[in-house]
């Protein structure tokens, strides 16, 4: 296993490392001590490397991951795996805000609670936050699976699209255009795969979890609707 | 004989300056409809512009430069500061960020063409790259929008600089629209939405939310492009001489500066008309801020709204620009709004010269539609011939004016070399009144 120690070696540095690893070389995981809160540890990833990393990090860890496995063995800072497109990132600890923001596809575990917006804008993503998410979290959230085993903010879904949220607590209030729907079998087979791909397997009842989605009715401007902004 | 007296009996009619005809007809217009007007283009109402400014040209007291024999270098270099591999454009004049989507393959193929025969860049909007604006564009910039339509670091690394857009000229503060008549299969797919809907772009990024943030970002997207790319900042003209410092702190390579003559592809009109300032009050406060703060000519200022001819490009450039961009003018010089078609824009209810619902994707020239039959109306080899030759003669102008003012690099004009037709030209672009030494705001008039 390779290691780089940010006391001694610079993000840039480390960076440079990862980006220039192949699919095929001999070092495809790796190790990152004293992290000390630095943004943009391993973002940009394109190998399937899994970055190990021992500590807290700042903002954007795992910016844009492709194909990469990124754990974060404490709390993340803000945007964590935003734009990820492929791949896997994990937060043992807590996620700040915009957790897995605008993420095109991949999988955006967290271990603790994710803050406000955690999955804004997703396009693709699946996140699933073991704790409990903030306001206004899947905020224009076009497509992908977010699944939330705590409780969800103000305002979840607010403007939401195709994705698909669900919670097994409650939810303090859902967004515009945000409503209930029918848990289906199809959705709880969504849902057990999710979690199975958390490591949470049979943990948990898939039966527990409300679905929210999209009620359409704000895809075409109306001046009836002028309401609901 | 004189005439008779009854014919003053009546005041002839008179139509109120308040309420004049275009105010009624939108008094009209909302009673019958209950809705806003959307549309697309700039701020159309009369502004303090680039027209109030004046070359006072070499005298007595300054050299000239021969016209058709000595040299007047074009030659800008955009993101020095930082990145390791800067762009360097042989004109001062870009293409603005205009999306595919709000505009036809066929003319973001026609921009990169026209661009890049010239020796300059164009960009891309939101909604992503594509393949005909890369394969056909030298030099591209790559928008990082709030929506992260499209939004791929594959094409992030494929770009040659990255461009992240806190607002537009055109609606400082807004958000984007783009109905569902432009929101064909191939839309909707690059930007992950329902085919045919109403899609709407968010107003602020969706992981930073101010300054400090910014900066932040920024240094994740040099991390995530191994430094190499030039990071620009956009900003619409409001506050230019805060938004400038902020985006310089927060480590741009070069900014762009939209004032509210800068069009866009659909917003409401009222939000066009009534936010933002001029392109004009924009420049000396921004060139201000770089100055102050030791990065004029290190970080470039790159200023677009309004910008027609080689007048207006020497006249942003002498109050402190590195470069300019052209949107509309590069939609016209393609073929937007051409007279030719004034029978199609007669049947849409307009005129040619005044067509600006872009949003309703119905251009009879092909420019801003996604119906295949209306876009393939642009053939892009030709339109983008036209581009070239607009910006080769927005060059020419320039260098004919620079050399006027005895100048042998664009980059040499200077407030000095201008004055102003109005008071409010002179205090906002910082320059005499005509014939005077009277810079309000600066100095007080002295006889």
């Amino acid at each position: 296993m390779a290691a780089a120690d940010l006391a001694t070696t610079s993000l840039r540095e480390l960076n440079a490392a990862l980006h220039r690893l192949a699919p095929d070389s001999a070092d495809l995981h790796w190790r990152v001590l004293n992290p000390r809160g630095e943004h943009a540890i391993a973002a940009g990833l394109t190998a399937p490397v899994t970055v190990e990393i021992d500590g807290h990090v700042g903002y954007y860890c795992a910016g844009m991951n492709q194909r990469a496995r990124v754990v974060v063995h404490g709390n993340a800072g803000q945007g964590v795996a935003e734009n990820m497109m492929s791949g896997e990132v994990r937060v043992e600890g807590d996620a700040s805000q915009s957790a897995g923001a605008s993420g095109c596809g991949g999988l955006l575990v967290i271990d603790g609670n994710a803050a406000a917006r955690c999955g804004i804008s997703m396009k693709g993503i699946d996140i699933v936050v073991k704790g409990s998410v903030g306001h206004l979290s899947a905020f224009m959230a076009q497509a992908g699976n977010l699944v939330v085993l705590g409780d969800g903010g103000d305002a979840l879904g607010d403007s939401i699209y195709e994705a698909r949220l669900y919670v097994r607590g409650s939810v303090k209030s859902l967004g515009a255009d945000c409503i209930a729907k029918p848990l289906r079998d199809q959705h709880k087979g969504e849902v057990h795969r999710l979690l199975d791909a958390a490591g949470l397997g049979n943990q948990v009842d898939v039966a527990d979890f409300h679905r929210y989605g999209s009620a359409r009715r704000l895809y075409h401007f109306h001046i009836d609707n002028v309401g609901s902004y | 004989m004189s005439a008779p007296l009854d014919r003053w009996i009546h005041t002839p009619p008179r139509k109120s300056a308040t309420f004049d005809d275009h105010a009624i007809a939108e008094i009209r217009r909302a009673a019958a409809t209950g809705i806003y007007d959307i549309r697309g283009a700039g701020a159309k109402r009369k502004l303090p512009h680039f027209d109030d400014l004046l070359f006072l040209g070499a005298s007595v007291s300054r050299y000239p430069l021969e016209g058709y024999r000595e040299k007047c270098l074009t030659e800008v270099t955009i993101g020095t500061r930082h990145a390791k591999k800067p762009i360097t454009l042989k004109i001062p004049i870009t293409i603005a960020g205009m999306s595919f989507g709000s505009l036809s393959a066929q003319a973001k193929e026609a921009l990169g063409r026209g661009a890049s025969a010239v020796g300059t860049s164009t960009t891309t909007g939101d909604g992503g790259m594509t393949a005909e604006e890369r394969a056909h564009s030298t030099a591209l910039v790559y928008q990082v929008l709030p929506s992260r339509y499209g939004m791929n670091p594959d094409d992030l690394r494929r770009a040659d600089a990255i461009e992240v857009v806190v607002g537009q000229g055109a609606k400082p503060g807004g958000g984007g629209m783009l109905l569902g008549q432009k929101i064909t299969q191939r839309v909707a797919e690059m930007r992950v939405l329902p085919e045919g809907i109403d899609q709407r772009s968010a107003c602020r990024h969706p992981d930073w939310t101010g300054p400090d943030d910014l900066e932040i970002k920024i240094r994740e997207l040099r991390e995530i492009t191994d430094w190499e790319k030039p990071i620009y900042v956009k900003v619409g003209a409001s506050r230019p001489y805060y938004d400038i410092a902020l985006a310089v702190k927060a480590g741009a390579d070069a900014i762009v500066l939209d004032g509210m003559q800068g069009g866009t592809a659909a917003t409401q009109d009222v939000f066009i008309e009534h936010v933002g300032i001029p392109t004009l009050a924009a420049i000396r406060p921004a060139a201000q801020a770089l100055q102050d703060l030791g990065m004029h000519r290190k970080v470039q200022l790159i200023v677009s709204g309004g910008i027609r001819n080689g007048a207006d490009v020497a006249k942003c450039l002498a109050l402190g620009a590195d470069a300019v961009s052209i949107g509309t003018a590069a939609l016209i010089a393609l073929g937007d709004n051409d007279p030719h078609l004034e029978e199609e824009y007669r049947a849409l209810g307009t005129t040619a010269g005044a067509y600006d619902d872009w949003h309703e994707g119905r251009d009879p020239a092909g420019i801003t539609t996604q119906d295949p039959v209306l876009a393939a109306r642009l053939d892009p080899v030709t339109a983008g011939r036209k581009l070239a030759n607009f910006l080769s003669v927005l060059t020419l102008e320039t260098q004919t004016i620079a050399r006027a003012c005895g100048k042998s690099h664009i980059h040499n004009l200077e407030p000095e070399d201008l004055v102003a037709l109005t008071v409010e030209a002179a205090a906002m672009a910082r320059v005499p009144l005509a014939g005077t030494d009277w810079i309000p705001g600066v100095n007080t008039y002295a006889r």
